[in-house]
């Protein structure tokens, strides 16, 4: 044990240390803790409850009074504790303030409760812990786990803690791994002993384990890590392919162990487990800003307040002295504080969080953003900023997997320059697409059945199936034939070392049936159970007539067969589409992988002839080098391969140029890449994803020579990855061409008519791809993003200087192009159509250039100038600069919308994050905003529920603030008419009820449930939407109408009864009834005419909070005969009631007041009939609607375009 | 009023009857409720502001509202009121003199004669005024304790806080406390008819049923004790520094109308809503129904001139009025009735001529079309 030395323990209290030493507990087992070497590191336990049952109090309202409301709350509730300003019993002042903070402690109490019930749970969960007293692994609880402790994990059981992987059951020391749990990705990972560890012994015994584990610290990169085992001064080098993760789940494998190198919070898995996250909305930082304005207006009533002075009588000073005019002044300012108060409308925080609550509740809701093959609604993981959706200005958009389904089917090939059509084949596929995309449901059986295919991954195998070209089928037949296997004739081996390297040359997992079955057997159970006629035997007739899915029909006739005879077929389970593409590709023409460990892949010939390859190195994928690698040994020849795919443009450059020192075959060579390169060009125009695939036969001295500069990269801990490339790039070089593959990605269903609905209402769309440009172009006019009759320009160049050259002409041009086609005929559609003229087409290497230098300007005034913009071979960060750059520099409202890992950036730059969850996992998702499942359900998320949400909750805000200061005006006129003394001629109590149930939800049922236009008008009419992108519902002078409506109000419900009941023998309390009430009716009906269409709802809390005004004021008066002292509004309400001039005050005031409501949509009626031609509104049908849509305001119909659409639509 | 159509949209098209019920899978499907509440398509009534449905509103508003208007203007006509400025701010006012003292209880007495030229048929209700009177202002409004008016004992010897400074007086605790009980209005009002021969006689003033039921009954009770003997109630008690008398000999000749639940102090202790004020103080009963109450003819008002005003240039006023069902006598709300009723009508009318001629003009447009 020559480990206790200090060492170990100096080394990880070093906060600067980057590393992270970790040794095996077993030794100190029996030890205090305090002896521990890695008692430093954090235990296994999850602690994500904020709060504990002691601290939850003080800890909750520290956490609340961080918000600037509620500290402006309690400042007003302990200004009324000092007597000289109070306005009114210090005790009933600080109820508001106490309800709200009730309320909110309420929600986060259930919240973290429900926090703490999770972690308990899972705290608990069992796990196996090596104990060195018993030999064995012993049952322990996840929270008992230490740091250094050998873990085993069972098959199927989920990972406690990140374990680096020591010992697996499999003999190849491979462990599959699901990462599910941690972000949606349903393929197998495959995870590797470390190297040296690899089924040596085979019974695994942690005590003999005495190296000392050297590692990063703990990072939230769930896709990187690395470190070393040392021992004996030998490094071993491991990366995460040797880590298995917290809350993964272990399959295929019957038992793993390691040791835990990081525990509970320092956990990958909980380092990425961020909160939802906090955006600050456009409305509500504008809104702030209104606040302030009333503020403001607090002020300037305060200050008159404290100038007007009325000397107090029969009440002097408690001291019998007289306080000086300027302190008294100062004293009444304060109580008007308290007074107005409400004016600031606290509670307005609370109640736009309840209607996002609401809107998000109905977006979710929505079935037509419904995904049934996903059986995914639609997700909203930022809960606060709905009424963005309805602002949207700039769409940036992925393109594979966003616009295009991302499922791959291999189209066509080329090998040896010579090309080979699948003619058939494509049309199967598109048949096969159809089916798919627009009879999903011919039947419920069917339907469901092909559900549970989809949601097990399965789609994929069955609509990836080939049908061969026959000329090429016939002519990789013909070579087989000719020669033996593994002893082919240098001229026809390429076309199976092409099918070869299709086959090798990935990294995709094959998963047996009896693996599989384990797998999936809860979900195939319950199938079965849940249908109540049928035994097993009824549904697999049923499957094998009805159910198009025939991966499913295939594997659920295995599931009944395997137990018979043995497993016959493979699945496969690839990290991307079009690996799987290919490896099916393979298959149909007989190259079938059967088998892939990490040491050795086996291909099954036509012939029926089994290879298996020995693997030596995997060189993985990456975006620098855009291809991959993989290094093997052949069965036979024992020839050292290298495999490679990628990208031409990494590729092309590395091709072996002298072919043996003969120029003939270096012509030969030529003439094939050449031929080559043109049928890529071909593929693209085409809108095919192509990939080049190489080989290259590699000597026994060079590959020893590289393996031990490849060793050395792979130990390191600086610079590793630059090192790991360099080292790949080293072997990858004078490749010999194969051939080359075109896949193709289908457009998702109703993509063209999305963007061309999202033009239409004004919003710019720009693509941003990683692709190579002549794809993406091709997919931007297929998709109509580009018209044919666009004027296009590209830019493909790395010189700054020509682009800052071009750039003022070309804005020119695009200028000139408006002009032209900007005639009197067209006048009216020509914003619209004038744009369409430019698009802008920008490689990344130029993108690059625009991003950095100080084009910027031009760059950006260009992109406002064209109606389509296309980034092509954009690296993820450039999206995302692009993104911050326009937002940035035009002020625009963006959105980002994508489905891969390479779109993190970009959806978490913009305004709004949209993930779309497709092929290639979760990770957009789970940085998204909001996530859908096809990019059709956009427009309706943008121009339905963005639009709904945006008006309702600018409505709703506006309407909180006129709902304020009306009620609080009344309150200030008082105050003439009682020396500026602070009196209420309410109750106190009555204000507060009126605030919190007599008209707290009317406003909140509004933001939730209005419906100006209905959602068909919305989706048929786009240009709707404009309106929100130039806050049509919310702005400056909105906000200042309704002030001055509030005013005009307020002085009505105050002065009608004033002059009514003045000089009579009135008391306060009982004047002030009237006031409320009318100000009450005034309130609702103000709410009554804003309100576009009555559901039940709108009735039932429209009538109900007037009912409960009545009812809570009756019972109160009724009640209280000295509850509430010195002021108690005893009997006043019912003395009021069997009064008759009451009603008729009510009733006067409250028709005053709303005169003018009722006049304005009448007059904006007269208005806009004057404005457009009157004959077309009264014809229509839907009047209704159109009615709506003209107090919408006059926005939309100025423009005399939309008229003649909503003509057109209505006829 | 208002033009209505129901819409219950026929536009979904898609029922779920394309997921087939019981089918499997469908259990734990996400797939949300096709309900109308959940998709948003509950059957809405649009309610649209149109010429046609606005302009018969106008039409209505104006209809209801001039004959009550009317009918409230003429009511209040009928009304009979007659208000007298006793002040003596001017220095021919017979108590000019006993508003000169500053003091609450110089008992200087002052006779104002006055005449009224018309009967006064029913029930009269004699009020007196006060002008520029903060009765609403905050600090004054507070100064009271209305546990100790209940008759709460613990508050008869410990008055809230609220009444400083008229908590306490010599140590001892005041009952009734607090500013507006200091401040009782303590003039006497007597009114005398004065014959044509110059012979006057006392009108019978009531001094009862002048405040609100609930509040003599439940709202202002004295301290449960000895009933009888107020004396003993509040013998450990003191006045208000302005009263000459405790509160339990406000009325000496009503036995049950002393203590807390006096009907004089209760109405004073209902602090007026505006600066300017009556409050009910006596009232006249109508004897038979052939002579009016109050005849025309020449009256005396006498009055004990205790109550100081002209500190903060008040006034003081004795009012005599009739009531009807809209109370006292009040203009204004017939006025306004009839305004806003003439101003309904009168955009009524504008909007249908608009209506009329443009409407016309474009369905006459919309025909060659």
């Amino acid at each position: 044990m020559s480990w206790i030395t200090p060492i170990p323990t100096a080394r990880c209290h070093g906060a600067d240390e980057p590393t992270r030493t970790v040794v095996s507990n077993l030794p100190y087992e029996d030890q205090r803790p305090r002896n521990q070497p890695n008692r430093r590191y954090a235990g296994n336990a999850v602690k994500t409850n904020k709060y504990t049952l002691w601290s939850f109090l003080p800890i909750n309202l520290c956490e609340q009074f961080r918000r600037l409301a509620n500290i402006y709350f309690v400042g007003i509730a302990a200004l009324n504790f000092i007597p000289e300003v109070n306005a009114f019993q210090p005790q009933v002042a600080l109820i508001p303030i106490c309800v709200i903070l009730t309320l909110t402690a309420i929600k986060d109490a259930w919240e973290d409760f429900r926090r703490y019930q999770s972690d308990r749970e899972l705290n608990g969960t069992p796990c196996l812990v090596y104990s060195r007293s018993q030999h064995g692994f012993v049952e322990r609880r996840w929270k008992d786990i230490q740091v250094g402790d050998f873990v085993q994990v069972l098959a199927n059981d989920i990972i406690p803690a990140d374990i680096l992987l020591l010992h697996a059951s499999d003999p190849n020391g491979v462990c599959h791994m699901e990462t599910a749990n941690l972000d949606g990705e349903t393929n197998l990972k495959q995870r590797r002993v470390v190297s040296s560890f690899c089924a040596v012994k085979s019974p695994f015994d942690p005590l003999s384990f005495n190296a000392t584990v050297i590692c990063e610290k703990p990072n939230n990169n769930l896709n990187h890590f690395k470190g070393f085992l040392e021992k004996d001064q030998i490094k071993i080098g491991f990366g995460i392919e040797s880590l298995l993760l917290r809350g993964c789940t272990v399959r295929n494998t019957a038992a793993a162990s390691g040791i835990v190198v990081y525990a509970g919070h320092d956990t990958k898995s909980m380092l990425n487990n961020n909160r939802p996250r906090y955006k600050r909305s456009r409305v509500e930082s504008k809104m702030n800003k209104e606040v302030l304005c009333c503020v403001f207006l607090l002020f300037c009533m305060c200050l008159i307040g404290a100038v007007g002075d009325v000397p107090i009588y029969f009440i002097p000073d408690s001291d019998g002295n007289e306080t000086p005019s300027v302190v008294a002044g100062v004293y009444r300012f304060l109580t008007m504080i308290i007074l107005l108060q409400v004016i600031i409308p606290i509670s307005l925080y609370l109640s736009i969080e309840l209607v996002k609550m609401g809107q998000v509740f109905f977006i979710t809701q929505d079935i037509d953003l419904y995904d049934k093959e996903k059986d995914m609604r639609m997700q909203c993981r930022a809960l606060n900023i709905t009424e963005d959706l309805g602002q949207i200005q700039y769409v940036f958009s992925d393109k594979t997997g966003t616009l295009t389904e991302n499922k791959m089917v291999f189209r066509r090939c080329t090998i040896m320059g010579t090309e080979y059509p699948h003619t058939e084949n494509g049309e199967s596929g598109k048949w096969n697409g159809v089916e798919l995309a627009w009879k999903p449901s011919v039947s419920a059986r069917r339907h469901t059945g092909m559900l549970w295919c989809i949601k097990h991954g399965l789609l994929l195998s069955h609509s990836l199936e080939v049908i061969p070209d026959q000329n090429l089928l016939w002519s990789v037949k013909e070579v087989e034939r000719r020669g033996v296997a593994g002893h082919w004739g240098l001229q026809g081996a390429t076309h199976l070392e092409f099918f070869l390297a299709l086959a090798i040359c990935n990294t995709v997992v094959v998963s047996t049936e009896t693996a599989q079955r384990q797998r999936v057997r809860d979900p195939v159970q319950s199938t079965l159970y849940d249908i109540p006629t049928s035994s097993s035997s009824v549904v697999s007739e049923d499957e094998v007539q009805g159910t198009p899915c025939k991966g499913h029909t295939r594997r659920r006739q295995t599931w009944t067969a395997s137990s018979l005879a043995g497993p016959k077929e493979v699945h496969y389970e690839a990290q991307s589409p079009d690996e799987a593409a290919l490896v099916h590709a393979a298959k149909a023409y007989g190259f079938t992988l059967l088998e892939r460990t990490p040491s050795h892949v086996s291909v099954r010939l036509p012939s029926g002839t089994t290879l298996t390859y020995e693997v030596l190195d995997v060189l993985t994928f990456d975006s620098v080098r855009s291809r991959m690698s993989i290094i093997v040994r052949h069965p036979h020849t024992k020839e050292i391969i290298l495999y490679t795919k990628g990208a031409d443009s990494g590729i092309m450059e590395r091709l072996q140029n002298s072919f043996e020192d003969r120029s003939q075959m270096k012509s030969e060579s030529r003439v094939i890449a050449n031929k080559t390169q043109k049928h890529l060009d071909m593929y693209a125009n085409d809108g095919l994803r192509t990939l080049c695939f190489t080989r290259k036969v590699v000597s026994e001295k060079n590959y020893y020579d590289w393996l031990v500069l490849r060793q050395g990269a792979m130990a390191a801990i600086d610079r590793k990855d630059e090192l790991v490339r360099k080292t790949a790039a080293d072997m990858e070089t004078n490749l010999t061409l194969l051939g080359a593959t075109g896949i193709e990605d289908r457009l998702q269903e109703n993509v063209p008519e999305t963007i061309q609905a999202l033009r239409e209402a004004g919003i710019q769309v720009c693509v941003l791809t990683g692709d190579k440009l002549e794809t993406a172009v091709n997919i931007a006019y297929s998709c109509k993003l580009l018209d044919q009759q666009d004027l296009v320009f590209t830019f493909n160049t790395e010189n700054t200087v020509q682009i800052q050259l071009s750039f003022p002409q070309l804005l020119h041009s695009v200028h000139g192009c408006r002009g032209i086609h900007c005639n009197p005929v067209f006048s009216s559609t020509c914003p619209a159509t004038a744009q369409a003229l430019v698009g802008l087409v920008i490689d990344g290497r130029t993108l690059g250039l625009l991003l950095d230098s100080d084009l910027q300007e031009g760059f950006v005034q260009l992109c406002t100038h064209c109606r389509a913009i296309l980034c092509c071979r954009t690296t993820p960060l450039q999206k995302s600069r692009v993104v911050t750059l326009l937002r940035s520099k035009l002020g625009v409202m963006t959105l980002a919308i994508g489905d891969g890992a390479n779109d993190v950036n970009m959806i978490q730059a913009a305004d709004v994050g949209v993930g779309i969850s497709g092929q290639e996992g979760m990770q957009a998702v789970m940085a998204s905003d909001f996530a859908i499942s096809r990019f059709k359900h956009l427009k309706k998320l943008l121009l339905v529920h963005g639009h709904w949400c945006y008006n309702r909750l600018a409505n709703m805000i506006i309407y909180f603030f006129y709902k304020n200061v009306a009620y609080v005006n009344l309150l200030f006129w008082y105050q003439f008419f009682c020396g500026f003394s602070g009196t209420a001629m309410i109750d106190y109590w009555f204000m507060i009820f009126f605030n919190l149930f007599f008209t707290s939800a009317p406003p909140i049922m509004f933001g939730i449930m209005d419906r100006e236009v209905s959602a068909a008008v919305l989706l048929q009419l786009p240009e709707l939407y404009r309106r929100g992108q130039h806050e049509g519902g919310y702005r400056r002078s909105t906000f200042w109408i309704a002030i001055a409506d509030a005013f005009y109000q307020s002085l009505v419900c105050f002065f009608v009864p004033y002059w009514t009941y003045k000089g009579s023998d009135i008391d306060i309390f009982t004047l002030g009834t009237p006031m409320n009430t009318a100000s009450l009716f005034t309130i609702i009906f103000h709410l009554a005419i804003e309100i576009k269409s009555w559901t039940v709802v709108h009735w039932v809390i429209m009538v109900g909070s007037v009912v409960v005004y009545f009812v809570v004021t009756l019972a109160f008066c009724a009640m209280c005969v000295s509850c509430n002292p010195p002021s108690d509004p005893y009997w006043t309400m019912q003395e009021q009631m069997s009064d008759p001039m009451f009603y008729l005050v009510c009733i006067l005031t409250t028709v005053v007041a709303l005169l003018p409501r009722l006049r304005f949509p009448l007059a904006d009626r007269y208005i806009s009939q004057f404005l457009s031609k009157p004959s077309e509104m009264s014809c229509l049908p839907r009047l209704g609607e159109l009615v709506a849509l003209v107090s919408l305001g006059e926005t939309y119909f100025q423009n005399t375009f939309v008229f003649r659409r909503f003509k057109l639509l209505t006829k | 009023m208002m033009a209505s159509s129901y819409n219950a949209k026929e536009e979904d098209g898609h029922h779920s009857g394309s997921v087939g019920p019981g089918g499997p899978g469908t259990g734990k499907s996400k797939k949300p409720d096709n309900t109308a509440f959940k998709q948003q398509r509950l059957p809405a009534w649009q309610p649209i502001l149109t010429a046609g449905t606005v302009l018969p509103a106008f039409f209505a508003i104006g209809l209801i509202f001039i004959p009550i208007g009317i009918g409230l203007f003429v009511t209040s006509n009928n009304i009979r009121e007659f208000e007298l400025d006793y002040t003596g701010v001017e220095m021919s006012s017979p108590c000019f003199n006993c508003s000169q003292t500053y003091s609450w209880n110089n008992s200087c007495r002052c006779s104002v004669p006055f005449t009224l030229e018309q009967p006064f048929e029913s029930n009269v209700f004699m009020y007196y005024g006060l002008s520029n009177f903060y009765q609403n202002h905050r600090r004054y409004v507070k100064s009271r304790d209305d546990s100790q008016l209940n008759g709460d004992k613990r508050f008869l010897t410990n008055p809230s806080k609220e009444c400083e400074p008229y908590r306490m007086n010599d140590k001892m605790p005041i009952a009734p406390c607090g500013a507006i009980a200091n401040s009782l209005f303590n003039d006497t009002l007597e009114l005398y008819y004065v014959y044509p021969n110059g012979t006057k006689t006392a009108i019978h003033l009531v001094k009862t049923d002048i405040a609100w039921w609930t509040d003599k009954h439940v709202k202002f009770r004295n301290p449960a004790g000895n009933n009888d003997n107020l004396t003993i109630t509040f013998q450990e008690t003191t006045n208000p520094i302005n009263w000459h008398k405790p509160v339990y000999e406000l009325d000496p000749t009503e036995p049950d109308n002393n203590g807390f639940i006096n009907e004089d102090f209760i109405v004073w202790m209902r602090t007026a809503a505006l600066p300017t004020f009556r409050k009910l103080h006596r009232i006249i009963q109508k004897k038979d129904s052939l002579t009016p109450t109050l005849p025309p003819g020449n009256y005396t008002l006498d009055i004990a001139y205790n109550y100081p005003v002209r500190s903060f240039d008040g006034r003081k006023r004795m009012i005599l009025s009739t009531i009807s069902w809209m109370g006292g006598k009040n203009p204004f709300l017939g006025i306004a009735y009839i305004t806003v009723g003439s101003v309904c009508f009168f955009l009524g009318v504008v909007l249908l001529v608009i209506h009329h001629k443009y409407g016309n003009r474009s369905s006459n447009a919309e025909i060659p079309n």
